[in-house]
């Protein structure tokens, strides 16, 4: 039997439509397929997912460790079977590792899902489930180096402030310390004390993260960049006569404790940190364009890291009146900066431009020491040219040569860096900042370090800054 | 022990159901009898030996007799209703009747592990739909006047919608259920049913412009009745079978045009007039924005989906219970956790499976009402799955529509019955009347 003509039309409509459906159908399972894929993990560790919590129940949280195995969390479980996370170095890893009770806090936080998850070897999980114990969680191996924590550690000393180094290369977070600490051994018993009390103190604040300061000199880096980025080829001739004080129509800059850095040029009142020179530049400057580089270089933007931060200000519009901008292009004025936001340019500086995001987990490994998960180096982007992060270089080696940074000059190596003084209260010392790297000619280690009302950064950071080096360098 | 015996067999179900899934596709390119009937019969094996094996971890896990002898009722249901079916007619389509079984099987597994009372009466439910649709392939195939009366069909349905609309019971703001003796039923699952009848008989007559007007007129009162109820999710499966319908009757693609551009207006429209909806579309876009109020529902499910990965966390071993109306429109969500992101792909497969199956069946048939009738049911069924998976899985705005045969509801359940009944009615017929040809 023939269909007839409407049938057929019929048929083809039929046809289309099953693969219309098809289709979609399709799209879905593959939508659903990537989310499980790619978002799985994301959304297990979703703060608001209760389900991770109850893991806990049947896993004992894994270990969390230095990165040559040295062990900086674990928990410990007793004959009667209460566990308790011990951290064996105190205070020192307080603020990076965090602690797991009450609530969590740094990697205690951020690798929660991993310590969580048990991909120990089947012959030990099913003995495990046959004698009714729990199991064993994958231990996390960090980027961070226990004896260069220790170093930085001690070189701060009591004082308030912040010290981290990473590799600019790669990313990988070596130090990262902020002071004052506390023990997360016992942060569950010093609650009170630790959230209440006086707020300098502020001691459960990761400073290196959270912590935001004027940036003081260091900021220059970036006032001599968008001067460099206006001038080309002719800003190396500009010149300068400090005699401690620049008056500009009614207003008066000083010089770091008034010092008269007498006849320089570009290069050289950098490295003088002279206030003066900078101060004369700024209302030459194309403040929109400088504006937009600092956005570039990530003021007012997320930052690329894993634990909690906070973001970096800068507020100066085009339409800024005198005072404002001599202040803003010398560090002062409205400008706030974190500890990780300065190191990462001067790392972006140190690796030719490009911006490696910060990490700090190297890989996840099952209780047996096999590799579940493997963190590699990634690029975050081009915050300036090749050129410029070069012309930066010999910039910031000047300032160790014949400048401000001569506390990590050495025959051994050679670094650059940039000081700081931030003044943040006229009654008050000044905070002392350094940024820096080493060697000039492959960067291995680049260091930031704030002491709060440390003075001079030259006299005061920059040492810690060159224990750092040292100990990281130096055989 | 327990959890050793449940670690296996999250990976023996998954596997039985991939298998189970690829012989319901694998189906179509066999040409001989006997492979098929293989097919069909590997396909049962997998199911019994998946609801076993679930059952025994539930049994694991809760120790309850009951939980046991429940296991036995479900076991001798589903040899009888296979059995009964294939007894009274020979003809019938061993795949649709495993698909429907293996779809059962799996409610009735969630179901049980999430609220045991209601796995029973859903139980209840289905055997009493499974035993009265068992009527349907007979009146089908003795019963020629069904294409004869669309306008009865009509005054029943937009009756039952007035209904609705007047004295309807109000549940998350939408206006859906009845109160008839004791028991709440949700008419809108069966005029969806008789609106396809009513369509389809229409087509039947003529697919002329005066009657396709008159058929849009009559079709478009009972998608507004539905809106007018707040009942969106229902106006849209109506809709689009409607439209499925038109352009198979008339293959005119200037009407699917009109009714495609309509359709965009009345969304955005929708959007604009309901606050409901606008959230639902706002929670869609981004869910993670606001977590604790009107992104809730679909992190929710996208918590238990993650979470569960590709081979689920287990029977009992997830949180499906954090997720809202989990029983119903968020089974999905529940199956994903618990049995695994490839089972629930694997359920997602089936159900285009019988569609699929509406629509080769479509295809076959002659008579352009039978046909219509196929095209029509296929469409209201997938439409149904689509809304419900994809808003789960947030590939689509959440409509508060329900999984055939697997989610917890009654109403539901007898119309995807009295659905299956009628296809089974249809292939039973074609089959028949091929068997006739080849013998004459
Ligand atoms: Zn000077």
């Amino acid at each position: 039997m023939k269909k007839d003509n409407a049938g057929q039309k019929a048929d083809r409509s039929i046809l289309l439509f099953s693969y219309f459906v098809s289709a979609l159908f399709l799209s879905m399972a593959v939508y659903m397929g990537v989310f499980i894929e790619t978002r799985g993990e994301e959304v297990t560790n979703h703060p608001y997912n209760a389900r991770l919590a109850s893991l806990a129940d049947r896993v004992v949280r894994g270990s969390i460790l230095g990165n040559d195995g040295t062990v900086l969390a674990r928990t410990v479980t007793d004959e009667e079977g209460n566990e308790t996370r011990e951290y064996p170095f105190g205070s020192l890893f307080a603020h990076v590792v965090g602690y797991a009770a009450p609530g969590k806090t740094g990697l205690e936080s951020y690798a929660n899902f991993y310590l969580l998850s048990s991909h120990d070897s089947l012959s030990h999980r099913i003995m495990k489930e046959l004698s009714d114990e729990k199991q064993t969680g994958d231990n996390v191996v960090t980027t961070l180096d226990v004896g260069l924590q220790q170093i930085a550690s001690d070189a701060l000393g009591d004082r308030r402030g912040a010290v981290i180094a990473m590799e600019p290369d790669t990313g990988k977070i070596l130090a990262m310390v902020s002071k004052p600490s506390f023990d997360p051994n016992r942060a569950e018993d010093d609650w009170q004390e630790l959230t209440g009390g006086d707020s300098t103190e502020a001691r459960l604040l990761n400073r290196a993260t959270q912590g935001v300061y004027p940036p003081g000199s260091t900021f220059k880096i970036i006032t001599a960049l968008e001067y460099m980025r206006e001038h080309p080829g002719e800003y190396s001739s500009c010149q300068f006569d400090c005699s401690g004080i620049y008056l500009y129509q009614s207003y008066q800059i000083q010089c770091f404790k008034r010092t008269a850095h007498g006849n320089e040029d570009f290069a050289e009142a950098f490295a003088n940190s002279c206030n003066g020179a900078f101060a004369k530049l700024g209302p030459e400057l194309d403040l929109e364009a400088y504006g937009n580089l600092c956005v570039q270089l990530l003021f007012n933007r997320e930052l690329p890291i894993a634990i909690p931060y906070s973001k970096s200000i800068f507020r100066m519009s085009p339409q800024a009146e005198s005072w404002e901008i001599l202040q803003t292009v010398i560090g002062q004025g409205g400008t706030l900066i974190t500890p990780m936001h300065n190191l990462m340019i001067i790392s972006a500086i140190a690796n030719g431009g490009i911006l490696m995001n910060p990490y700090f987990i190297d890989h996840v490994e099952n209780a047996g020491g096999q590799t579940i998960k493997k963190f590699m180096p990634s690029v975050y982007g081009e915050l300036m040219v090749a050129n410029e992060a070069h012309a930066l270089t010999e910039l910031l080696t000047e300032v160790v040569l014949e400048g401000t940074g001569s506390a990590v000059r050495t025959e051994a190596y050679q670094a650059a860096g940039k000081t700081g003084s931030a003044e943040f209260d006229k009654a008050k010392e000044t905070h002392a900042w350094f940024v820096g790297f080493a060697p000039v000619e492959n960067p291995k280690i680049a260091v930031c370090v704030i002491v709060e009302e440390g003075g001079s950064g030259g006299s005061t950071a920059a040492p810690i800054a060159r224990k750092l080096f040292d100990a990281y360098l130096l055989p | 022990m327990t959890n050793l015996v449940a670690g296996i067999s999250r990976y023996l179900i998954i596997l039985l159901i991939t298998i189970y899934t690829y012989y319901n596709f694998r189906f179509f390119s066999m040409k001989d009898e006997e492979g098929r009937n293989r097919a069909v019969r590997r396909q049962l094996i997998c199911m019994f030996m998946l609801h076993f094996l679930a059952n025994l971890v539930i049994f694991l896990n809760t120790d309850s007799r009951l939980l046991a002898a429940f296991y036995c009722a479900q076991l001798l249901f589903f040899a009888g209703y296979l059995s009964l079916y294939r007894l009274f007619y020979r003809n019938v389509s061993r795949l649709l009747l495993n698909n429907t079984c293996m779809l059962l099987c799996t409610s009735f597994i969630m179901l049980t592990r999430l609220n045991p009372n209601r796995a029973i009466r859903q139980f209840v439910i289905a055997a009493l739909a499974a035993a009265v649709t068992l009527v349907i392939p007979f009146v089908i195939d003795r019963v020629w006047q069904l294409a004869s009366i669309p306008w009865l069909y009509a005054a029943l349905g937009l009756t039952l919608l007035l209904a609705v609309f007047f004295s309807g019971d109000t549940s998350y703001g939408a206006r859906l259920s009845l109160h008839v003796g004791g028991f709440s039923v949700q008419p809108s699952e069966f005029v969806k049913i008789s609106f396809v009848f009513f369509i389809a008989a229409m087509f039947y007559r003529s697919s002329t412009f005066k009657n396709v007007v008159l058929t849009t007129a009559a079709a478009a009162l009972h998608v507004l009745l539905l809106t007018a109820s707040k009942d969106l999710g229902g106006a849209l499966i109506y809709f689009i079978a409607y439209l499925a319908m038109l352009f198979v009757a008339t293959s005119n693609t200037i009407y699917l045009g009109l009714g495609l551009g309509g359709g965009a207006g009345a969304s955005v429209m929708a959007y604009r007039l309901f606050p409901h909806v606008r959230r639902r579309v706002d929670a869609w876009t981004d869910p993670w924005k606001d977590v604790a109020d009107s992104g809730y529902q679909t992190a929710q499910a996208l918590f238990a989906i993650g979470t569960g990965g590709w081979f689920g966390v287990g029977l009992y071993q997830g949180m499906p219970e954090k997720i809202p109306v989990v029983d119903k429109d968020f089974l999905f969500a529940a199956v994903a956790e618990e049995l695994g992101g490839l089972y629930a792909l694997c359920l997602l497969l089936i159900c285009l499976g019988c569609f699929l199956q509406f629509m080769l069946l479509a295809f076959r048939l002659q008579a352009m009402f039978y046909k219509q009738l196929a095209v029509g049911l296929g469409t209201v069924y997938i439409t149904q799955v689509f809304l419900t998976i994809g808003g789960v899985t947030k590939f689509i705005p959440l409509t508060g529509v329900t999984l055939p045969f697997v989610s917890y509801g009654g109403s539901s359940m007898f119309a995807t019955f009295i659905i299956f009944g009628v296809i089974q009615g249809l292939y039973i017929l074609k089959e028949n009347e091929e068997e006739d040809d080849e013998e004459g």
